[in-house]
């Protein structure tokens, strides 16, 4: 069935919410949204769903929104696939957008391919590039593929929305304008008997090892090369020098050192911190995926081939342990120095 | 029980290398796996069928012919049968295409009542072809499934969060896309290894089917690929050797020069 192209107007974000509080990524989306919907000349659209979330409405017409689609309902408390698939892909139906954005988080990875389907389009996962082509206005979409070897730029040339799922920590901020309103479209959802197949019977949270990578401006972070787990309290002390973080490769959680959460790369976040430390960590190209945009790249290992040297902004060629305490104490005498 | 594993084979990417005088992928030489995280849906299903063993492990892939030897590395770990899902018709899907097809064969199959796919296979990480084929099949999903614990016909589940996970009831059948916590996968036996060999692979074509030639491939795709291209490398930056407090005194002049600290 061919589709009337013409009829798609808007760029949408899903204004991803948890506990009452927006996803940094669907921010980072608003100011993306923002630029693609001036350069087609349309309007940017938030689309906010759960349970008495409308305060939000202000913080995304701020970020930039027009118009924000809000559904509020018990049922969308906390995100459940059928329930969010529902609501979206009626408002979807009933608005046609041109462009849907989401989040590539473990809610926007499950939502995307769900929706894509009831609508019948195309979906391009973890774009990391976002353009629109000056002369058809339709959108490029840029992600790595083959573990980040190769990059691909997709385009969904005869099905709309045009979809993609978006890197968290990829995309710029836009600045929070206070003075900025827009319109509310309330949309009315009703949920009938067997519509939400599955149901939420727990929550754990892991906030003991919740670490937000994504906003940290330094990182040091630690690969098998530590050797052991105390590895990561010296990591830590060179992370407070520098007002930042500890972060770490695959390898060092697969050996239970450290907990996923602070897991770099293509299975991890991504990450653009001012400084990243890269301590015993070969460079493969899966962590190389999470980290490779930070703006300085500081690389300590003790073997002079190792890959992480080919997009070191500095390399330091020895043993971390003898190189990261030498830093901790050159930090400690410029705060000295600095005191006078 | 009778569940259906989707599995898929994929180049190791860990053994990619770029061409640096052509910027292209070098293909060649390349092993092919059995995709990580579909080898621990399959350990999962195994691992119900060394407690029940009345449960039926199928693994299904939709690829070329050279995929039937990811299909008896899965035979040689445990699986029942296989089935490829083989044809000219399906070159070049997209998600959309590829789980049309694999959701056919799992209709063809019948009587299913678990499907199991990997979160994402680590040629085009799209983490979309599970909860697609469920959607599909009309069959609740969920994803990112770290535990599962089946009761009569319930499935108890972790679902991994970013922070944490949640636990959630679904009815079967339904469909679950495995994450790496769900377990070490098992190593193929010597005589699971011989078994392998004398089953035979099921393969079926379009026909077989009964889809479209506009239902299958990259005909049905809505995606396509507009160019692809090496990512740019980064110029290879400043390297220190010597000793550690010579080196990081180098260091130190370096980032207060830029005034990165
Ligand atoms: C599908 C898939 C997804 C993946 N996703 C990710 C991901 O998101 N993130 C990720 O990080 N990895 C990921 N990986 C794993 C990745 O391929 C590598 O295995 C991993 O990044 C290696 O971690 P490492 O560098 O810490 O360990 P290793 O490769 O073992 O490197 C250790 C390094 O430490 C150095 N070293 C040893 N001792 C010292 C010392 N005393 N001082 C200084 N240096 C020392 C060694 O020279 C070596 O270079 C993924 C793999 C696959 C297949
Ligand atoms: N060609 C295929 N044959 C069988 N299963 C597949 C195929 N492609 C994808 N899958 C399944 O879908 C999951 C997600 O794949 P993807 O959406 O490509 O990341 C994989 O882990 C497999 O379980």
């Amino acid at each position: 069935m061919e589709k009337d192209l013409t009829l798609y107007h808007g760029v949408w974000v899903f204004a991803e919410q948890r506990h009452g509080k927006l996803m940094q990524v669907a921010i980072e989306l608003l100011g993306e949204g923002r630029k693609l919907a001036d350069d087609i000349g349309t309007e940017l659209c938030a689309v906010l769903l759960g349970e008495d979330v409308k305060d939000l409405t202000q913080e995304l017409f701020a970020y930039g929104a027009d118009k924000v689609y809000l559904a509020e309902d018990k049922e969308l408390n906390t995100y459940r696939t059928d329930a969010y698939t529902k609501v979206i892909t009626e408002a979807i139906k009933t608005y046609k957008p041109e462009i849907v954005l989401l989040g590539a988080t473990h809610i926007g990875r499950d939502l995307g391919p769900n929706l894509a389907v009831e609508v019948d389009t195309g979906l391009t996962a973890d774009c990391t590039r976002l353009e629109i082509d000056p002369e058809d206005k339709k959108l490029k979409q840029t992600r790595p593929a083959f573990g980040g070897n190769l990059m691909a730029t997709i385009i969904c040339p005869e099905h709309r929305p045009q979809m993609s799922t978006v890197r968290p920590g990829v995309m710029e901020k836009p600045s929070y304008q206070a003075d900025r309103s827009g319109e509310i479209v309330t949309l009315k959802p009703e949920f009938k008997d067997g519509d939400i197949r599955t149901q939420v019977v727990e929550v754990v949270q892991d906030l003991k090892s919740a670490v937000s990578l994504t906003d940290a401006e330094f990182i040091v972070s630690g690969g098998k090369g530590l050797g052991n787990p105390e590895g990561f309290e010296l990591l830590q002390q060179l992370a407070d020098r520098l007002g930042g973080v500890v972060a770490s490769s695959r390898a060092a959680v697969d050996e239970g050192w450290i907990s996923p959460t602070h897991q770099v790369g293509q299975t991890g976040t991504t990450v653009k911190p001012k400084i990243y430390v890269a301590c015993g960590i070969s460079g493969a190209i899966q962590h190389l995926a999470g980290m490779q945009n930070s703006d300085v790249i500081i690389a300590i290992n003790i073997n002079e081939n190792a890959p992480i040297f080919e997009v070191a902004t500095y390399g330091l060629v020895g043993d971390l342990y003898e190189v990261v305490p030498a830093m901790i104490e050159e930090l400690d005498q410029l705060k000295v120095e600095e005191a006078y | 029980m009778k569940i259906v594993v989707c599995a898929k084979q994929v180049p190791d990417t860990t053994e990619v290398r770029i061409d640096p005088v052509k910027g292209t992928l070098i293909r060649e030489g390349v092993p092919s796996i059995l995709n990580p995280d579909d080898a621990n849906a399959l350990e999962a299903a195994l691992a119900m069928k060394d407690q029940n063993p009345d449960t039926e492990v199928i693994v299904v892939t939709m690829g070329p012919p050279q995929a039937q030897y990811m299909l008896r590395e899965c035979l040689a770990m445990g699986a029942d049968s296989a089935i490829l899902l083989s044809d000219r018709a399906f070159g070049g899907a997209d998600t959309w295409a590829t789980s049309h097809t694999i959701a056919a064969a799992i209709k063809k199959i019948g009587n299913v009542d678990l499907v199991l796919a990997g979160r994402q296979a680590i040629d085009g990480d799209t983490a979309q072809v599970g909860p697609q084929v469920a959607m599909r099949l009309g069959l609740p999903a969920v994803t990112y499934v770290q535990n599962i614990e089946i009761e009569g016909d319930m499935a108890k589940v972790q679902r991994q969060l970013e922070l944490g996970y949640e636990v959630i009831e679904v009815k079967l059948p339904c469909l679950l896309t495995a994450v790496k916590e769900l377990g070490e996968p098992r190593y193929m036996t010597i005589a699971g290894i011989v078994d392998a060999y004398e089953k035979e692979i099921t393969l079926w074509g379009r026909e077989d089917l009964g889809l479209d030639p506009s239902e299958c491939g990259l005909k049905a795709s809505p995606t396509r690929v507009f160019r692809s291209f090496t990512p740019p490398v980064k110029g290879k930056g400043e390297i220190f050797t010597g000793t550690a407090d010579g080196m990081v005194r180098d260091l130190m002049v370096r980032l207060k020069e830029k005034h990165y600290i």
